[in-house]
């Protein structure tokens, strides 16, 4: 996909602006749901910013993704609240699932990402997850893994 | 005919529990029989162990709250209310009982313990209507400060309220306003509102965002007014879209109305509001962290000083509070110091904003005044342990905070005297635990997590945390040496010394405190080999009791590594060095066969 002329458009948007890097990959990320070695060395060409800068803020911030999404995407909450009400066990539960080894976040066949996150704010009805849009939430290891089949249905 | 005005909540805790689909259920009913109600959305009241929750108001009727509903029966509840025979049983906040009414609300004492300065309207107002919180005094302090007032007067006014910072550490807001605004006088200033709410069980800040934008946006008005500053920024976190969608929305409608822009009410004062979206980086709640992420760099910590008051955002002046201190600003410039002055103690005045969570019955938002115990939060409006799992510890100020265990539940609320306990105030996040939580489990918890968010400037906190993360995870496995308990400490000391911001400097508080009331549990995770907890997958074990197992089977098709064997009808058996503790077994055999040790 040609990214190129969606990202010119951004760039002229926030050029004359100050402290817009941030924002800036925010947009180009929402183009392709992560941010490709490509885009942001035409990002730094553009704009005139080191690609070393570039890829610094991208790897200092959880949101910015280098790798592509897979098509839903599970968000298990690791809030305090989830955590002593066993998120443990539902990431254990979804993990074995998805057949995912050691530190793999993504089905093989690309259909899940899978992803810890911090606090989803639901903390009354812990554990929760969230599949894409969709906040699940009083899990059992047995209720999760039974939601996280139903999307293959 | 008279109207019936219908609100549901809609903040993102009541979509969690399903407000969506009765708010279209109850859409629908109204449209097909035509009846003449409004239907309003409005955000959280704090009682979120009860949603999704929907209100009804009309004359010659008590205004009554509704918890728990589901779509189904929402037709049965409009219905029943338009005909003057509400369903009293199921009312949980009652208000203005008329004479030919009596319905008392299970939840208006919980109410009635409380003290609302910075939740006067969440669950109140639509929180995307500009007039509504005009009607409720809105814009009312920032017409004061401007045409009665000038900026010295509001900074004394903000001084003698004696209002603390609400972020967490409690730095006076008058004072630091004063060293703001006799900063380079003359010069451009810039205002910040910290709404990067990142403790895990901390959730005060985006239900003000969600449920009352406009509050918070008076309150940085007001605040740019007295320090001097034409220009702001408010920094909130991109986890919470529905916070930014109304902030949005509040700041369009202030702009239209003129309360944002040039001349702001015929003044002099101009400001212009901007926000700026977080990417995910707990440390940006630091302030110099903060600004350098707006300025669109990585979100690492400066050397203070310079202090953002002389030198910050872009180089210039700049005053940051937290979005709870600004949502209270209007209301003391309103009501004036005085008022503000009787709640609270000695030292902490006004109200505080807790979000409970964990092992409680009543999760959810509650704001108190200063001064009442622990014990009274926690019983008296959090209803007390949702199981019978008798109390443990409550975790207060999240990651940088730490445990206070039952012994201590008589502290009041009130900067010093948490500190004291050797936890902090923090931002308010209030987590309760019970028996069956592991104390060792829930200081590694949080150590993960600072560890996860060392920004990695500080070479103790970068590298410290991890030693101390390594330490309590071996000590969790059945791992540890006696000797670890010094390492922790000397490790935590070290931290603490040498980091730069708070993030590093407050990481070992969860290790600390929980070693302090609980170091007993650490001897017997190392000693024993024991998780008194049963949440310590090493150190637990599972076996069938035979006198129960009637041979279901349930377990062993259940076990991920087929460890469990028996023949149907017949007693089963876990082969102990293959099973990996799942648990799985436990919670599908239903005649309590199996138990965890």
């Amino acid at each position: 996909m040609n990214t190129k002329p969606e990202i010119d458009k951004l760039i002229e948007k926030y050029k004359a602006k100050k402290g817009v890097l941030i924002p800036l990959l925010q947009d180009v990320q929402s183009i392709e749901g992560y941010l490709s070695r490509e885009n942001m060395k035409y990002i730094a060409e553009k704009m005139g910013i080191r690609e070393a800068e570039i890829f610094g803020v991208a790897t200092f911030y959880s949101m910015f993704r280098l790798k592509p999404l897979g098509k839903h995407i599970i968000r298990v909450c690791k809030g305090t609240a989830c955590h002593v009400s066993g998120a443990n066990n539902i990431s254990t539960a979804i993990r074995n699932v998805l057949d995912l080894k050691d530190d793999e976040d993504q089905t093989a066949d690309g259909f899940f990402t899978f992803i810890e996150v911090a606090c989803l704010g639901c903390c009354s009805l812990a554990p929760v997850i969230m599949i894409d849009d969709k906040t699940y939430g009083k899990l059992t290891s047995e209720k999760v893994s039974q939601i996280v089949k139903s999307y293959y249905k | 005919m008279k109207q019936c005005i219908i609100k549901i909540g809609m903040a993102s805790c009541g979509r969690a529990a399903g407000a969506e689909e009765i708010y279209k259920s109850a859409e629908d009913h109204i449209n097909k029989h035509n009846l003449d109600c409004r239907l309003m959305k409005t955000a959280c009241i704090g009682m979120c162990f009860a949603e999704p929750l929907i209100e009804f108001i009309m004359s010659d009727m008590p205004d009554i709250t509704y918890g728990r509903v589901t779509s189904e029966e929402i037709s049965g509840l409009i219905d029943s209310y338009l005909a003057g025979k509400p369903q009293e049983e199921k009312v949980i906040i009652s208000r203005e009982s008329t004479s030919n009414f009596d319905i008392q609300g299970q939840e208006n004492d919980s109410l009635k313990k409380q003290t609302r300065i910075v939740l006067r309207n969440c669950g109140i107002i639509d929180p995307e209507s500009i007039e509504d919180y005009i009607n409720r005094q809105g814009y009312m302090a920032l017409q004061k400060a401007l045409k009665e007032m000038d900026p010295e007067k509001v900074v004394q006014e903000i001084l003698a309220s004696r209002l603390r910072g609400r972020g967490g550490a409690g730095f006076p807001t008058g004072l630091k306003w004063e060293i703001a605004a006799n900063s380079r006088i003359g010069e451009k200033k810039y205002i910040v509102c910290n709404a990067d709410e990142g403790d895990p069980g901390a959730f005060m800040d985006r239900s003000v965002l969600e449920g009352d934008p406009h509050s918070v946006i008076e309150g940085m008005l007001i605040g740019a007014f007295a320090i001097g500053a034409d220009e702001g920024y408010i920094y909130v976190r991109a986890e919470y879209p529905l916070a930014i969608k109304h902030l949005k929305k509040a700041i369009n409608d202030a702009y239209e109305r003129n309360l944002l822009g040039k001349n702001i009410l015929n003044s002099s004062f101009s400001f212009d509001l901007h926000i700026k979206e977080g990417a995910g980086a707990f440390v940006c709640g630091e302030e110099t962290a903060l600004i350098a992420s707006i300025e669109g760099k990585r979100g690492m910590p400066n050397i203070r000083p310079p202090y953002p008051a002389e030198s910050g955002l872009f180089g210039q002046p700049t005053n940051i509070n937290n979005v709870e201190t600004f949502a209270n600003i209007a209301w003391i410039i309103l009501n004036g110091s005085e008022a503000f002055n009787k709640l609270g103690t000695e030292r902490s005045k006004g109200t505080k904003v807790f979000a409970l969570a964990g092992k409680i019955k009543k999760s959810g938002l509650i704001e108190v005044p200063m001064g009442v115990p622990l014990r009274h939060v926690i019983y008296d409006i959090g209803g007390g342990m949702k199981e019978n799992s008798p109390f443990k510890a409550v975790q207060l100020g999240g990651p940088s905070g730490g445990c206070i265990p039952a012994s201590k539940l008589d502290t009041i609320v009130d900067y010093d005297s948490i500190n004291q306990t050797g936890a902090i105030m923090g931002s308010g996040g209030m987590v309760v635990m019970d028996e069956k939580t592991c104390v060792v489990d829930v200081a590694k918890f949080f150590l993960t997590f600072t560890q996860n968010e060392s920004c990695g400037k500080c070479t103790f906190c970068r590298i410290g945390t991890r030693r101390m993360l390594e330490i309590l995870t071996r000590i969790t496995e059945g791992k540890g040496k006696i000797e670890d308990i010094k390492k922790l400490e000397d490790l935590a000391e070290m931290i603490n010394k040498g980091s730069l911001c708070g993030l590093g400097q407050t990481a070992p508080n969860p290790v600390l405190t929980t070693l302090k009331y609980f170091r007993e549990e650490y001897e017997e995770h190392i000693i024993d080999k024991k998780c008194r907890a049963g949440v310590c997958n090493a150190l637990i074990n599972y076996s069938v009791l035979a006198d129960k197992c009637v041979g279901c089977t349930a377990c062993a098709r259940v076990c991920p590594v087929q460890c469990i064997s028996g023949e149907v009808k017949k007693p089963h058996f876990i082969h102990q060095n293959q099973c990996i503790r799942c648990g799985a077994c436990f919670n599908a055999c239903k005649f309590e066969a199996i138990v965890k040790k």
